[in-house]
């Protein structure tokens, strides 16, 4: 009999929706337990003493922490459709490269952009637009509806959170990150990413993390003005 | 016949190293071709545009393969020869969880640390790099190796801690970390370095110290200007 899966996640964290989207491509059941980031539980400190934070997955008694490490973990302990291509050369480049960048070059930007404002936001915003060139250059030729082939991968869930929060922005932020008419093929890329079944039936989705981020945005503007004072 | 195979380096970079190690000890003939990157090459900058950095593995005619930890997880799957990441799923997403966090987590804070003019901001960062260096000292109870009884994708993901602990504590001059402080760590980086297939791609100690030495001004300018910015 299959050993039980849980995920511990908040449902304002697109880290978490990387998780759950992953579980659910792969068709694997599992129990969502809903953390409140700001009075975490035991079992989650227990769990993840290094970083104290979502998600860590657990599969029978088995502990995994970091998201992307987790959907590596989904994709290579159970049966299922791949999120990641078969052949080596396309897992290194397409689908490890474009996550790589996703997470360690596009994600700073991105959320300094959101939760700036004045100068230093016009700064990010404008770095964020470059990586925006990247990620249209690349999908353009690819010619293909996610970013390593015709389903949602694992460069797709380690972007996650640019078609999940892309929509509220403008709201979030007071700032535009593009126009309508730009970028048309990660707009495109944004609407199959959001118009996926397995996606839209997560718990951590678009309109979750909405309503969390509308009441969370004065603190998280808080957060990274003294953060880019302390350093 | 075997398509050939190419790695774009630097002298002296633990990510490129990682890339080397990985090529040896899975038996892969390679041509190492050396980078001056204060002076780029039209190879480096057209096979690795969006980031400009080494290493880069070129195999055969396919564009290039960028950033270390993919090309050796690439290198394990796409030749024959012992595994470098562990096969069970869990014990690889401990490993990469692990690579994860000494990269973030001890190595980075460290070498912050070195370079930096401001005392209080360097204690920062050794506590920070402590911290987390003990609980990495942990994993290494009663193994020679993070991978075991043979060196792997851990060791060589944290091959730039053992520079930092070496190479870099001598070129500095700043003793960091105590000649009593960690000594499962302290044992590993000898072990990591004196390894058989380790020994045969790095340069000699004498020479890693006398690079540094010389690039001592332009890192930490670079450092501390980084620093400020952040």
């Amino acid at each position: 009999m299959a050993e039980p899966v849980k995920l511990i996640g908040a449902v304002g964290s697109p880290f978490t929706h990387r998780a759950e989207a992953a579980l659910r491509l792969k068709g694997v059941p599992y129990e969502l337990i809903h953390e409140d980031l700001d009075n975490k539980s035991e079992l989650l400190l227990r769990l993840n003493p290094l970083n104290k934070t979502v998600p860590v997955l657990l599969h029978g008694d088995r502990a995994i922490c970091e998201s992307l490490v987790i959907v590596q973990y989904i994709d290579e302990a159970f049966d299922g459709p791949p999120l990641l291509p078969e052949e080596p050369y396309d897992r290194a480049t397409t689908a490890r490269f474009w996550a790589h960048f996703m997470e360690h070059k596009f994600s700073m930007p991105f959320w300094m952009a959101l939760w700036l404002d004045g100068e230093p936001q016009k700064g990010f915003v404008r770095e964020a637009r470059e990586n925006l060139a990247l990620l249209e250059e690349h999908l353009q030729a690819q010619g293909k509806k996610f970013l390593a082939g015709d389903s949602v991968g694992y460069p797709d869930l380690a972007g996650s959170y640019i078609p999940l929060m892309l929509d509220m922005f403008k709201e979030l932020s007071g700032t535009s990150l593009m126009g309508d008419d730009e970028y048309p093929a990660v707009r495109q890329w944004v609407k199959e990413y959001n118009s996926d079944e397995a996606v839209k039936s997560c718990l951590t989705n678009k309109e979750q993390l909405a309503a969390y981020f509308r009441v969370k945005k004065d603190k998280y503007k808080m957060m990274v003005k003294a953060m880019l004072k302390q350093q | 016949m075997a398509e050939p195979v190419k790695l774009i380096g630097t002298f002296g970079s633990p990510f490129v190293h990682r890339a080397e190690v990985a090529l040896r000890l899975k038996g892969v003939p390679y041509e190492l071709i050396l980078e001056d990157l204060t002076n780029k090459s039209e190879l480096l900058l057209r096979h690795n545009p969006i980031h400009k950095s080494v290493p880069v593995l070129l195999h055969g005619d396919r564009p290039a393969i960028c950033e270390s930890l993919l090309i050796v997880e690439y290198i394990d799957e796409a030749f024959d020869g012992p595994p470098l990441l562990p096969i069970d799923p869990y014990d690889r997403a401990m490993a990469r969880f692990w690579a994860q966090f000494i990269e973030q987590k001890c190595a980075k804070p460290f070498w912050m640390a070195l370079w930096l003019n401001d005392g209080d901001k360097r204690e920062v960062f050794v506590k920070e790099a402590k911290e987390n260096m003990a609980l990495l000292e942990s994993r290494l109870h009663g193994k020679r190796f993070f991978a075991g009884d043979t060196v792997g994708y851990l060791d060589f993901a944290a091959c730039g801690l053992a520079l930092v602990l070496g190479v870099l504590a001598e070129v500095t001059g700043l003793s960091l970390v105590g000649e009593d402080e960690f000594p499962l760590l302290r044992r590993w980086a000898d072990d990591y370095t004196s390894e058989e297939t380790v020994k045969a791609c790095l340069p000699p100690r004498e020479q890693l110290v006398a690079h540094f030495s010389g690039k001592k001004d332009r890192i930490k300018l670079a450092v501390n200007a980084m620093a400020c910015q952040m």
